[in-house]
């Protein structure tokens, strides 16, 4: 198996995972950010026709200053390149993970070996990153702190995938030591202690005001459904194309021994 | 006996690593790209801008709060 074999199926995998994030994210999460822009319209409407000039500086746009595109291609056009290059890009780095992983975690298969990459990957890049961080509807968020919570956001998933890529290594070798059970509860032991101090170290963001509840929860559910689509189509492809490429490769081995015996 | 029951050629037993000097350009060159990709869907034009301007901010807006990036 080479480096190429593993980056093809798993840009392959991503861009099918891609596809399937847009559907998800444009049938289950849209009506969602609809709602909120349209609660966020409803509510400038108040108090920024006084404040023009304060509001283009903010640099806070939703086609009404700056470039502009249309709500139809925001949520059609736009949310399909931003899903399926976030799907391939992301393809592409869990596979070669996958490949780095490939027989050097004790015996476990390459199916195995990459659904625990995809799993770990998933909790760490996308679910604990959203408990600290979670997604936030437009109209949700102050435009001046934006570069504090880009900053944020981004150290936050940082700690998370260090703490992580480490917890896993300490795993593999402590199965080796004191067995299978001991070492892998240790290792996740570990990456939750660190990711509850530096939840409780990193700052609470609020930033949510008067924004309904209710809208807030339903536009929250709706992305962590699409990020799990996102993972999840990825990580069932990955397992299955590379599943087959190692029957094959596999089989191939065998066909080479029993000539060899002959 | 055996031979019949192991008729099944399944690749379940653990594969050959990939040496890691064959893997690290491909890993780098890759890792950056796919990063590069990731800066630009996701943070982009909001607390950094290259270039300058909203077009990709506006482009991929509603991927960028469904994804869970910090959006504005």
């Amino acid at each position: 198996m080479t480096a190429r074999a593993f980056l093809v199926r798993g840009l392959l995998a991503g861009l099918l995972a891609g596809f399937a994030t847009f559907f998800v994210a444009h049938q289950v999460g849209e009506p969602h950010v609809e709602t909120a822009i349209a609660l966020e319209e409803a509510g400038s409407s108040d108090h920024t026709h006084a404040a023009d000039a304060d509001e283009s500086s903010t640099g806070h746009t939703h086609a009404e200053d700056g470039t502009v595109v249309s709500r139809f291609d925001q949520r059609t056009w736009g949310l399909l390149t931003g899903s399926v290059a976030i799907g391939v890009a992301l393809g592409g780095i869990v596979a070669l993970v996958a490949a780095g992983v490939a027989g050097r975690i004790r015996s476990l298969s390459l199916r195995q070996s990459t659904a625990v990459v995809a799993t770990i990957g998933f909790v760490a890049v996308a679910l604990v990153p959203f408990l600290k961080y979670p997604a936030t509807p437009p109209a949700v968020g102050n435009a001046d702190t934006i570069g504090a919570r880009t900053g944020e956001y981004f150290g936050f998933l940082l700690v998370s995938v260090v703490a992580a890529v480490l917890a896993t290594a300490l795993a593999v070798r402590l199965v080796r030591q004191v067995g299978a059970y001991a070492g892998v509860v240790i290792g996740i032991a570990t990456y939750l202690v660190v990711m509850v101090v530096a939840g409780q170290v990193f700052p609470t963001v609020n930033e949510i005001g008067d924004f309904p509840a209710d809208v807030l929860w339903y536009f929250r559910r709706a992305s962590i459904i699409t990020l799990a689509t996102m993972w999840g189509v990825l990580g069932v492809l990955l397992v299955g194309f590379l599943g087959r490429l190692a029957d094959q490769e596999t089989a191939t081995a065998r066909r080479r021994e029993l000539a060899a015996s002959l | 006996m055996s031979q019949t029951a192991a008729a099944p050629v399944t690749g379940a037993t653990a594969p050959t690593p990939i040496p890691l000097r064959e893997l690290a350009p491909w890993a780098i060159f890759f890792g950056l790209l796919g990063l590069l990709v990731i800066f630009f869907v996701s943070a982009d034009q909001g607390a950094i801008s290259i270039p300058s301007g909203t077009a990709i901010h506006e482009w991929v807006h509603d991927g960028r709060h469904l994804l869970g990036y910090p959006c504005h």
